[in-house]
């Protein structure tokens, strides 16, 4: 092996190490395309807004909670806010990720989250904005859904196979009640398609509900949240007329994780150990003391 | 990365998002519904849960033969249905219209501004209870939820148990349904929505005087924020046309399950196409659409009602909007009255006296059939009060007399100009660049294709000799 490949097999690896750096890279993608390809898509002021306030938040609670600074959180939130949430003045990307991040280190039970840092924060923005901060669900369109669809699927694949589970149960439920209403009311199948083809379904359903920190443990646990979430955005969506249904249903159901954990408890996830089946060889190094200077593995 | 290196990135990404964009130029032309065979036209006031919904038709038959049938989220009484005059719907389609604005150039060498302003000519009491049928309504399962008369029109609120009960109910009554929109009308009445069914009244139609049909208006308060599109994709007629003004007080409207677009704007084209604005504007919005796949709402207007930069038409007055369904507005905001309204072209009109007014306007044009737009147009309001409208610019060159250096580099200058141009309306168009060449050439524009450099790079005698055989006449 020449020496160019020893390094590139390196890179990959190091790369993979962590399976946030597969989210960032599918979230950038993600909200690449949505800057380019809506007129009413991502911006950049949004983003920036986000993420300084995104990097206060993560600051500020690294240093009260004396933890590690930890940027790969705090950029996966930034996209997630960025991607989902459109308002009238940047202060609302700022408080939504300044919040998220800022909740992550006040709430927590048993050194676990309750909530998914974006997920909470664009939902209280909405709550809050009075009109002034919203969704766009439908400005994603067929081909950057598809597009869209392939690279959250993949990114899940890579960075953290074990919440598949999740992604699957909380998408089949969710397609199924549409389905379902579909065959209720007469409707041809193309509505129920088409009314799965947007973009904030796949950013919920692949960065969101799958949030390994905020989700249950165990496969069971995670199978009822995900079919009660599905079920939740469906009623907030079509009897209430909610559109931001999907972030308001897993918001509101969040805190059922502690029960679900107490109830069948199982093994906690750690970001750098994130797969069931064999890992990268780099991961299998044994087991050591903690050091002064190691990354904690429970934060985000 | 360390913290001063991301907020360094930080900084440069902040960088770029201070622009200015001011304009004037004077408005000579906007394109409104009118070009559009079969349009119908929506005006909806939404704030809240509460809706207004006028519907124009631009019906053209006998009365005898006129019918509208819509589904509604809710029972609509007597009390929440009105007739609106049809001059205030088309003064709403005149003022958020896109439309044609003209720059002159200055002369080159004085540097000072020539403007020419350019005369824009303006452009042009209860139904008669019937036991018989009541019976046999309730005989199919049809409920008349509520029946009463509103000026020219007869209207009936029905429910229904059955589809098929209401569908042959309506026919039975002479009311032509399509083949086809059985299932749709059961999707809507198991969604626990109603019909509102108007028919015109000969008699008051004839007795009122008129020749046209008014506008329908329509008050409920309901969550369900949508446009009713389905039953209109049911017949065989191909793509329906669809224009949506939404009065709001918070901002733009979008839709929730569609791609809402912003029609091409604020880009130059040749002066030709003043004489061919609505051909124009049919021919950029088709090729729009087919760029789309058919799969988009349009955004044609978005402004704060309280003033437009130019005017296509003055903005409606707080009473006429009122009129309209803004029912936010009490009638103590109307402020000093301005005169009777403007239908005609104005150049920028700034915020009227006596305060702003709380209204925002959006316009969506729609072209749906049943295979791009499976589903009812589902609406929200946002909080987005960025201005945006259709604005085509021509730019006239300056073609007086001066003799100086800069003149020859002006008229490079229009070469390059005229090409870009003309690439721009190819392309806006789908119209084919020789076409539109020859048109320009009609008008004046030589150097673009006779001999002369249409990259705007200097002929090769004009590099020769510098240039200096002064001004060309065009």
């Amino acid at each position: 092996m020449s020496r160019f490949e020893i390094s590139a097999t390196n890179l990959r690896l190091a790369f993979l190490a962590d399976a946030r750096h597969v989210q960032i890279a599918a979230l950038s993608t993600l909200f690449a395309l949505s800057n380019v390809w809506s007129d009413f898509g991502a911006g950049l002021a949004g983003f920036a807004a986000a993420f300084a306030g995104a990097l206060s938040a993560q600051a500020l609670g690294a240093r009260w909670r004396s933890e590690a600074f930890e940027w790969r959180s705090a950029l996966v939130t930034t996209l997630g806010v960025s991607i989902l949430l459109r308002a009238a003045y940047p202060g609302f990307w700022f408080a939504a990720a300044f919040i998220g991040i800022g909740a992550k280190f006040l709430i927590r039970w048993r050194g676990k989250h309750i909530y998914n840092p974006a997920n909470l924060g664009v939902v209280l923005m909405i709550l809050a904005g009075g009109g002034a901060a919203w969704i766009s669900p439908g400005q994603w369109g067929q081909a950057s859904w598809i597009a869209g669809l392939m690279i959250g699927f993949g990114a899940l694949v890579l960075s953290c196979a074990r919440r598949l589970d999740i992604a699957i149960a909380f998408f089949g439920t969710y397609a199924s009640l549409l389905i379902a209403r579909a065959l209720y009311l007469g409707d041809p199948l193309a509505i129920p398609l088409h009314q799965m083809q947007t973009g904030a379904l796949l950013v919920f359903t692949f960065f969101m509900i799958t949030d390994p920190r905020a989700t249950p443990d165990s496969r069971f646990g995670r199978i009822l949240l995900a079919v009660a979430v599905a079920g939740l955005a469906y009623h907030l969506q079509f009897k209430m007329q909610m559109r931001p249904g999907l972030l308001f249903a897993l918001a509101a159901l969040s805190p059922l994780t502690i029960l679900l954990d107490r109830l069948m408890p199982a093994q906690r996830f750690n970001w750098s150990h994130p797969k069931v089946g064999e890992p990268p060889h780099v991961l299998e190094s044994p087991p050591r003391r903690a050091r002064p200077g190691d990354r904690p593995v429970h934060v985000r | 990365m360390s913290w001063k290196a991301l907020l360094g990135a930080l900084a440069l990404a902040i960088v770029p998002f201070t622009s200015a964009d001011a304009f004037c130029g004077f408005y000579v032309a906007r394109a409104d519904t009118k070009l559009f065979n079969d349009a119908s036209k929506v005006v909806m006031a939404r704030d809240g849960d509460r809706t207004v919904m006028t519907m124009a038709s631009d019906y053209q038959g006998s009365p005898s033969e006129f019918a509208m049938v819509i589904p509604v989220p809710t029972v609509i009484t007597r009390g929440q249905v009105n007739v609106a005059e049809p001059a205030l719907v088309d003064h709403l389609d005149a003022y958020t219209a896109p439309r044609l604005v003209e720059y002159f150039d200055e002369d080159p060498c004085r540097r000072m501004m020539t403007e020419r302003a350019m005369a824009a000519a303006p452009r042009a009491g209860a139904v008669t209870t019937d036991i018989p049928w009541e019976t046999r309504a309730r005989a199919l399962g049809v409920t008349i939820e509520a029946q009463y008369q509103v000026g020219e029109y007869d209207i009936l609120v029905l429910s229904a148990t059955q589809s098929g009960g209401l569908t042959t109910w309506l026919r039975e009554q002479q009311y032509r349904i399509p083949a086809g929109a059985e299932p749709v009308i059961a999707s809507y009445l198991r969604q626990n929505m109603k019909f509102f069914v108007a028919k015109v009244n000969l008699q008051r139609h004839s007795a009122g005087g008129r020749t046209f049909l008014r506008p329908l208006q329509v008050a409920y308060e309901s969550p369900k924020f949508m446009l009713p599109i389905r039953l209109g994709t049911v017949n065989a007629r191909g793509p329906q046309e669809v224009f949506a003004f939404v009065l709001t007080r918070t901002g733009r409207v979008e839709s929730t399950n569609y791609r809402t677009v912003k029609l091409p704007s604020n880009l130059d084209v040749p002066i030709f196409v003043k004489s061919e604005f609505p051909q124009f504007y049919r021919a950029m919005f088709d090729t729009a659409v087919q760029r789309e796949n058919g799969r988009a709402v349009f955004l044609e207007y978005a402004w704060d009602m309280s003033w437009c930069d130019p005017c296509a038409a003055d903005p409606l007055t707080p009473a006429q909007l009122r009129q309209l369904g803004a029912m936010w507005l009490e009638p103590g905001d109307d402020g000093p009255q301005p005169g009777p309204p403007i239908m005609r072209p104005q150049p920028r009109r700034v915020p009227q006296q006596g305060g702003a007014v709380d209204v925002f306007v959006t316009r969506l044009h729609v072209r749906y059939d049943r295979d791009t737009f499976p589903e009812d147009l589902v609406l929200q309001t946002t909080g987005d009060r960025e201005n945006f409208q259709g604005r085509y610019v021509l730019r006239h060159a300056y073609t007086g007399p001066s003799r100086c250096p800069e003149m020859s580099e002006y008229q490079t200058s229009l070469t390059k100009r005229w090409d870009k141009e003309a690439r721009t309306l190819a392309n806006l168009t789908g119209w084919s660049l020789e076409s539109i060449r020859s048109k320009m050439r009609m008008d004046g524009r030589r150097d673009t294709l006779d001999g002369g450099p249409s990259t705007g790079e200097k002929p090769w005698w004009e590099k020769m000799w510098g240039g200096n055989g002064g001004p060309q006449k065009r």
